[in-house]
């Protein structure tokens, strides 16, 4: 076995310094009824790296990997071209091999990454402080519905029809069992996003708004609007952005006024992995809310010679030290995922992320503009970064099903997102990154019309 | 003691004359290879970028709603080769498994195979959208699929919830899963039982999902005190939540008699996996009555820890809670075909293949999981095999077993006496000299070349120092460190006053840590 260095000799020479006979006299405390009498049966036993890599290979060859296809799928997981270098330097063993930096002195190199990336992250976001990463987008932001009923002392969140039907979901589960009272709502399909509407829930009962940025359909709201009504009654406006590389383009939400932004930072530097792992950011606009924030927060320091040097801080407010009135139980985070993030964000610059979120906005106006003169097809969106939603006056999902046989991925049909809004019915949300080429969109738009006629 | 190895080579290490090594400082700070290296906002310039894309056009079409961001954002970059030498310089402050042995007890830090990251950079895994058609990611269900069916046999359970996150959203997902049970039989419970030994992570998910936590006391042996927890348990016990092998490294032997005892008064059992590692493939938690575990992949499982994650914590379930795993999941119908139940389908589903009994309580993460852990996992415990894992838990207790031997003639083993450890051997700092600490001699250990144990956890041993050597350390490599351990533990125990030092090789001293709490600096800012 490739990956056990012991041999016969040095476990036996080893039981013998042990003073058991045998590996099962290590194994008496397990009672023998629960004791197996041999490797579990009807399992395969071990295999050569070859083998296990031409059966993993034949899985993989199932997948239609985005690459091979036009590809336009986005709602909060998008495809973005990643530098090599990133890849190379998240699996140099120093990095990949390490963990938690429990032991300061000797894992100064993920500390100071930590460091960088929640400077970054703050940036990004128009906030004070942004914490050491959460699992994903979804997570961070239930984590953040809580925080704000923990430093407003209501329960009652109100979240935007337009807040990801995924992360609404994951609220609403947690909700159930610590008794938050979630007020949801439908997407309002318009051309612009409902602020009035939303603005009319808030009442002096209101912990929070949770709004996303861009929303769901791809539309982008002047949070400030929202921000000030929910400041007036004493409410917590929390934003929720899936798409980071939009705040390249579009101003960031702490600057409009919200308390917490939160979302999805897959798309710098991660990938689209199906899924996961992803990267959730976590921020405060104001200082005064980091006591109360969820996971680990890095902060510098000195050390005893009095050199600059880094440690994991306040962690008083964690599962480790406060266990049952820690405010949250998260432990391990996406560590990785966020040394990606930070060496991709260090290889665009400020430079390179505005050129970025100009390339995704043009060919995203392109796709816009094409799509719209297929008969039949019409842009919902009077704006958007680089997702819209184009209505196909007939069932999207069996045209998504047909457009794949033909080798195109062209969106996500929000049904499948939304199966009970019969009014989503024909609604497809379509992505558009520097990754699409102008032959992609020219053929969605021809494969569309062909479909569609 | 074992010579490092056949040869008996040892480097030659001499002390200068003030025991530092030290020789006259640098004008650079460096110290040839160990290299200084600022922060990103010191050297990065925001006109300066490491990638080629086209300038934004003046002209072009604008549908940003008005909502343009003219203000500078502050974010400097840096070019490819500045930017690659930043983090490797940075990396070289970090100790990694690839270093050396990593004895971090309770966090099973093994080797991390490279085949497991070829296969997870493979096209059809890594690029591939969670929301594809589903004809267009079968593979992927497959994969997410055949891991479930592994991990199911390997643990004797009956189902399984992939899509946690880590290992305390596993818990998380246990506790919700017994919440809704309870309350699917209407029977509102309030208290979560949890011994002391436990991990934070337990106590903070069981107030997180909204129950009240109470301790289970242990007894002089290091486990469930059996009697007590009878004696609490009632119609306001929910369940119970047991660490096995426990965080003193010994396996629950009473844990069939806990299961029983709880589910007779009605409540659920959760067995924290994080210990998984000391008995995969020998011992199922299924045949001791446990309702529903996590398991880390990043520990038993091998995925990479990554400096803190992501993990990825599947939970395996009981028949009496596999109905109410959360959404969404996979599974295999009669005809092979695997299918991914979201909430759309959820209910026509379990009305057409569970008879209805599928009730979820719900989703807990957008999307399917982390798909990029299921495929270096199931590539692991391809590798391994159903003989191979088994081999993986002996190996893990054999070594950690003779790392408890080597020692507790010198070291305070205070459960050594009641008979061997499973895949981590604890001690505590009784007997060190003047006001030494475990602190201390995990320090002295880092100038030693080790990454330090598990320090002050569990907290039912003063002092304690839980070392987890993994099945992936050769018995020289065990050797090597045992020497290490065993000279700082007689320093400690001889009260070497030094040690209060230490670390001095390391590329920083101790960290002022209430410094950075008072006054957090927790982001850049110019100017300072």
């Amino acid at each position: 076995m490739r990956y056990l260095p012991l041999t016969n000799n040095d476990r036996a020479d080893m039981l013998a310094t042990i003073g058991a006979s045998s590996i099962d006299d290590l194994f008496v405390d397990v009672p023998a009824e629960a004791q197996l009498d041999g490797p579990i049966r009807d399992l395969p036993n071990h295999a050569s790296e070859m083998a296990v890599e031409r059966h993993m290979r034949a899985l993989s060859k199932k997948n239609l990997a985005a690459a091979d296809a036009p590809f336009f799928l986005g709602a909060g997981a998008y495809r973005h071209h990643v530098p090599a270098s990133v890849d190379h330097i998240i699996q140099r063993g120093e990095f990949l091999t390490a963990y938690t930096p429990y032991q300061p002195e000797i894992a100064q190199g993920t500390l100071q990454m930590l460091f960088e990336f929640q400077s970054q992250v703050a940036r990004l976001y128009g906030c004070a402080v942004a914490n050491a990463s959460m699992y994903d987008g979804s997570t961070a932001c239930w984590e953040a519905v809580a925080m704000a009923s923990r430093v407003t002392r209501r329960n009652r969140a109100v979240l935007s029809g337009a807040l990801h039907p995924h992360y609404a979901e994951v609220i609403s589960t947690m909700a159930k069992f610590t008794k938050d009272e979630i007020a949801d709502a439908q997407p309002s399909i318009q051309s612009a996003p409902d602020a009035d509407g939303l603005i009319g829930r808030i009442d002096d009962q209101t912990s929070c708004v949770v709004v996303q940025y861009p929303d769901i359909l791809g539309r982008v709201s002047n949070l400030q609007t929202i921000a000030d009504a929910a400041h007036e009654k004493g409410a917590l406006l929390i934003a929720v952005v899936t798409e980071p590389v939009a705040l390249g383009a579009i101003k960031a939400p702490g600057d409009l006024g919200a308390d917490i932004v939160v979302g999805e930072g897959q798309s710098i530097g991660v990938g689209l992995q199906f899924g996961g792992p992803y990267l959730g950011l976590f921020a405060v606009r104001d200082k005064k809310h980091v006591r109360q924030m969820p996971g680990r927060l890095c902060g510098e320091t000195v050390d005893a010679e009095g050199k600059r040097g880094f440690v994991l801080t306040l962690s008083t407010r964690e599962q480790h030290i406060r266990r049952e009135k820690a405010t949250s139980n998260i432990c391990t985070n996406s560590g990785l995922c966020a040394l990606a993030f930070n060496v991709h964000m260090t290889l665009l610059g400020e430079k390179g992320l505005r050129q970025l979120a100009a390339e995704n906005h043009r060919l995203a106006c392109l796709a816009a503009d094409r799509l719209a003169k297929v008969p039949g097809v019409s842009v919902l969106n009077d704006s958007f970064f680089n997702e819209f939603t184009i209505r196909l006056g007939q069932d999207a999902r069996p045209i998504v099903r047909t457009l794949a046989d033909r080798g195109i991925l062209a969106g996500v049909a929000l049904n499948r997102l939304y199966p009970d809004v019969e009014a989503l019915s024909d609604s497809l949300l379509v992505a558009v990154t520097e990754t699409t080429s102008e032959d992609d969109i020219e053929a969605l738009a021809t494969a569309l019309q062909e479909v569609l006629s | 003691m074992n010579a490092p190895n056949k040869s008996g080579w040892k480097p030659e290490m001499n002390a200068s004359e003030d025991g530092m090594h030290n020789g006259p400082a640098t004008s650079t700070g460096n110290r040839a290879l160990m290299l200084e290296e600022p922060l990103l906002f010191e050297i990065g310039n925001v006109e300066t970028t490491g990638v080629d894309l086209p300038e934004p056009k003046a002209d072009a079409p604008n549908r940003l709603g008005g909502m343009d961001r003219a203000e500078p954002i502050g974010l400097p970059g840096l070019s490819e080769p500045e930017t690659v030498r930043h983090y490797t310089r940075l990396s070289r402050q970090n100790y990694g498994i690839d270093l050396g042995l990593f004895p971090l007890g309770s966090c099973t830090m093994k080797h991390n195979p490279r085949l497991n990251e070829k296969v997870a950079r493979m096209p059809g895994f890594a690029d591939v959208h969670p929301l594809q058609p589903v004809d267009t990611v079968r593979g992927a269900f497959e994969v997410i699929n055949e891991l479930a069916e592994w991990l199911i046999s390997l643990t004797g359970m009956h189902g399984i919830a992939m899509s946690p996150k880590a290992g305390a959203h596993g818990e998380l997902c246990g506790i919700l899963c017994i919440r809704a049970a309870l309350e699917a039989r209407g029977d509102a419970r309030e208290v979560i039982l949890v011994p002391e030994s436990a991990h934070g992570t337990n106590p903070a998910t069981a107030a997180f999902a909204g129950y009240r936590v109470e301790d289970i006391p242990a007894n002089a042996d290091g486990r469930v005190d059996l009697e007590a927890l009878k004696a609490r348990l009632g119609p306001d016990i929910a369940g119970v939540m047991i660490t096995n092998p426990n965080t003193c490294g010994l396996f629950e032997r009473d844990m069939k008699a806990i299961s029983d005892a709880v589910h007779d008064a009605g409540g659920f059992v959760y067995c924290d996996g994080a210990n998984f590692n000391a008995i995969v493939g020998r011992v199922r938690p299924g045949d001791l009555g446990v309702d529903a575990m996590h398991i880390n992949l990043h520990k038993t499982f091998s995925t990479p820890h990554g400096g803190g994650g992501p993990g990825s914590g599947p939970v395996v379930l009981s028949e009496a809670l596999a109905p109410f795993g959360p959404l969404p999941y996979t599974a295999r119908t009669r005809d092979g075909v695997v299918h991914l139940v979201e909430e759309e389908q959820a209910d026509a589903f379990s009305q057409e293949h569970f008879g209805g009994k599928m009730q979820s309580f719900g989703r807990m993460t957008a999307f399917h999981g982390q798909m990029g852990m299921f495929t270096r996992a199931l590539t692991y415990i391809l590798s391994h095999g159903a003989d191979g894992l088994k081999q993986v838990a002996e190996d893990a207790v054999l070594n950690a077993n003779y790392i408890l031997r080597s020692m507790e003639d010198l070291l305070h083993a205070p459960y050594a006496h009641s008979g061997p450890c499973m895949h981590e051997a604890l001690f505590g700092d009784k007997g060190f000299g003047g006001d030494l600490s475990t602190l201390d001699l995990s320090k002295a250990l880092i100038d030693e070349g080790y990454h330090p144990m598990t320090m002050y956890f569990p907290l039912v041993v003063h002092g304690a120092m839980l070392v987890e050597p993994t099945e992936t350390e050769s018995k020289a490599a065990l050797d090597q460190f045992i020497q290490a351990f065993r000279t700082v533990a007689e320093r400690a125990k001889a009260g070497d006053e030094s040690m209060k030092q230490a670390p001095f090789y390391a590329p920083r001293r101790r960290l002022d840590e209430t410094l950075a709490a008072r006054k957090p600096k927790l982001a850049w800012e110019e100017g300072e």
